[in-house]
């Protein structure tokens, strides 16, 4: 494009070709998010009801009050936040070995393959009833295969092992993507690097992490910031597990509740748009801290 | 030492990963088999049915189920469309994003990455009353307007990194060759194009699958409730005491569809994920 001062007929064509091309996914995807995100936002500033349509009234800030001084939205935002940590961290390095026996691997690739997408392409809510019956005590296994644990142990009686049985539901069904985008990025590490330093006499573990990691920087990082995202957002696997008992309640299933449960629009709008707000400060920090840069990882850097 | 961990390591990593993904798999498809008074009885416990084995039982009275017939329909119909629809439209975006200069190419990603993040549950409330006032609610096209929001980016990202791959100058090189540029593009462009679309579409697939939020909110009738959400409100909303087998057969049929989908397409689906997202 050396000639882009010069707008020729061409250029302009081509410009707004682009842009009619790009235009109805722009819509499409806007339709469905940005709009009712605004509408969220008015409605937020209102006593409604479903159950009593008509006496809607304007309340302002009141239903942001209510729920930034109530407890249960800090202890719902601190479990959703641990919730994402610990899968995340989980996965990270789960997906990094799988990722790594993939890359080197030279058998049964396409069993692996395949083995690796099943967890994948599942429904969450199938992972969630499967290991919710394994982990109940009646009818599951995992009590009797872990020894640590008695055989009568209720998983789900109490928040800290029910949070511990929804994490490996959701450990499970996405450690594949994690690792798979870590593929990708275990891809791009030049062979001749580590070879060179294997010369110099540098040891596995030395390899690792002098080389390997630093070089896939990028792919870690985009990886955790998707799995991340997604992790805060975490609901299916709590509604099938749990239905929100013993405190596992997360910040989507909370917001759910107030909507669909008890029918309160004004404040389940109002926890809409606190969970989105949060969702881009958690975006926002990641971003920050760990330096991400979505283009360079993507080659146009 | 580590010469033996070297030779052994391999074996072992691929054996950790076919157990981790197989065992549930395989545990739910056992607890399918199982008697179903037996697992409410809890008299059954363990990884095997052995002595409450019930045969196709669970098969056959899931499939009875009126409402379970319904929402694996739905869930296809739904799935097939929005997939469709939603290809179309990222594979315009993306020919536009991978070989057209225009203004606001950044945008267009930067706001496909947005929705890729966006927490869907937020939506809840605007969606649920709005699709109420336009009588979307409780309707196919209820679900797939969302879907289709929810695959675009995705759609959007695989097919734009897999069209910047492609030798474009091929197309030229048909036509100086005497092929009309409807021959080109038939003959050169779309076997190369081809494959990632169709990783996109798997993608699509997937998502709209296993979508849950939107199933369970945005329906109320078998009208248009699609499987995920069926297969919660199979018996009551009382997490702690389901009939375990039948779920679990029902699960199982749920799974089939992507079963065989991973079986025959696992090289393209890798592929996809793994250029679609990071691009070196």
């Amino acid at each position: 494009m050396s000639t882009a001062v010069v707008q020729t007929d061409r250029a302009k064509a081509e410009n707004r070709l682009g842009q009619r091309l790009v235009a109805p996914a722009i819509i499409v995807m806007l339709v469905v998010t940005a709009f009712p995100i605004l509408r969220a936002l008015y409605l937020s500033f209102y006593n409604y009801s479903l159950a009593a349509p008509e006496d809607r009234e304007f309340v302002g800030l009141s239903n942001y009050l209510t729920a930034l001084t109530d407890q249960l939205l800090w202890r719902d935002i601190a479990i959703t936040v641990m919730y994402m940590v610990v899968t995340v961290a989980i996965e990270l390095v789960i997906g990094f070995v799988f990722a790594m026996v993939m890359h080197r691997v030279v058998f049964a690739r396409g069993v692996i393959r395949t083995s690796i997408l099943i967890p994948y392409g599942i429904i969450t809510v199938v992972s969630g009833f499967a290991w919710q019956f394994a982990f109940t005590y009646q009818n599951g296994f995992i009590n009797n295969w872990l020894p640590f644990v008695g055989e009568k142990f209720n998983w789900f009686g109490e928040t800290t092992p029910a949070v511990v049985a929804i994490m490996v539901s959701e450990i499970w069904k996405t450690t594949p993507f994690m690792s798979l985008l870590l593929l990708a990025g275990l891809a791009q590490v030049s062979e001749d690097m580590i070879e060179a330093a294997q010369v110099d006499g540098a040891s596995w573990w030395q390899r690792l992490w002098r080389v390997i990691l630093p070089n896939m920087r990028a792919a870690i990082m985009v990886a955790v910031l998707f799995r991340a995202l997604d992790a805060y957002r975490i609901f299916d696997n709590i509604f099938v597990m749990t239905g929100g008992a013993v405190g596992t309640e997360s910040i989507s299933f909370l917001t759910y509740r107030q909507v669909i449960e008890q029918f309160q629009l004004g404040m389940g709008s109002a926890l809409s748009v606190l969970l989105f707000l949060s969702v881009l400060l958690v975006a926002f920090l990641i971003v920050k801290l760990f330096k991400v840069d979505l283009a360079q990882a993507r080659g146009e850097g | 030492m580590s010469r033996m961990l070297k030779k052994l390591g391999m074996p072992l990593g691929v054996l950790l990963i076919l157990v981790w993904c197989l065992l549930p798999v395989a545990w739910i498809v056992s607890l399918s088999f199982k008697d179903a008074a037996a697992v409410t009885n809890g008299t059954s416990p363990g990884f095997f049915p052995t002595d409450a084995f019930a045969g196709w039982d669970n098969y056959r009275a899931a499939w009875d189920n009126e409402q379970f017939r319904r929402a694996i329909l739905n869930s296809l119909g739904i799935s097939l469309i929005s997939t469709f629809l939603s290809v179309v439209l990222a594979t315009l975006a993306a020919y536009a994003i991978a070989r057209l200069e225009f203004r606001g190419k950044k945008l267009v990603l930067s706001i496909a990455l947005a929705i890729a993040m966006f927490p869907v549950v937020a939506l809840v409330s605007p969606l649920f009353d709005l699709w109420r006032t336009l009588g979307l609610y409780d309707t196919w096209p209820g679900l797939i307007l969302p879907y289709m929001s929810f695959t675009l980016p995705l759609a959007i990202w695989t097919l734009s990194a897999f069209f910047r791959e492609i030798p474009w100058e091929m197309e030229q090189a048909a036509q100086v060759d005497g092929a009309t540029s409807w021959q080109a593009f038939r003959k050169v462009i779309v076997p190369l194009a081809a494959p990632g679309v169709f990783t996109a579409a798997i993608l699509t697939f997937f998502f709209a699958w296993n979508d849950f939020v939107f199933g369970i909110t945005l329906t109320s009738t078998e009208n248009a409730r699609p499987i995920p959400a069926a297969l919660s409100f199979f018996v009551g909303s009382d997490p702690f005491n389901r009939p375990a087998s039948l779920l679990a057969a029902g699960a199982v049929i749920a799974t089939v569809p992507i079963v065989l989908i991973v079986l025959v397409f696992q090289r393209k689906i890798v592929a996809g994920l793994t250029s679609g997202a990071v691009k070196g």
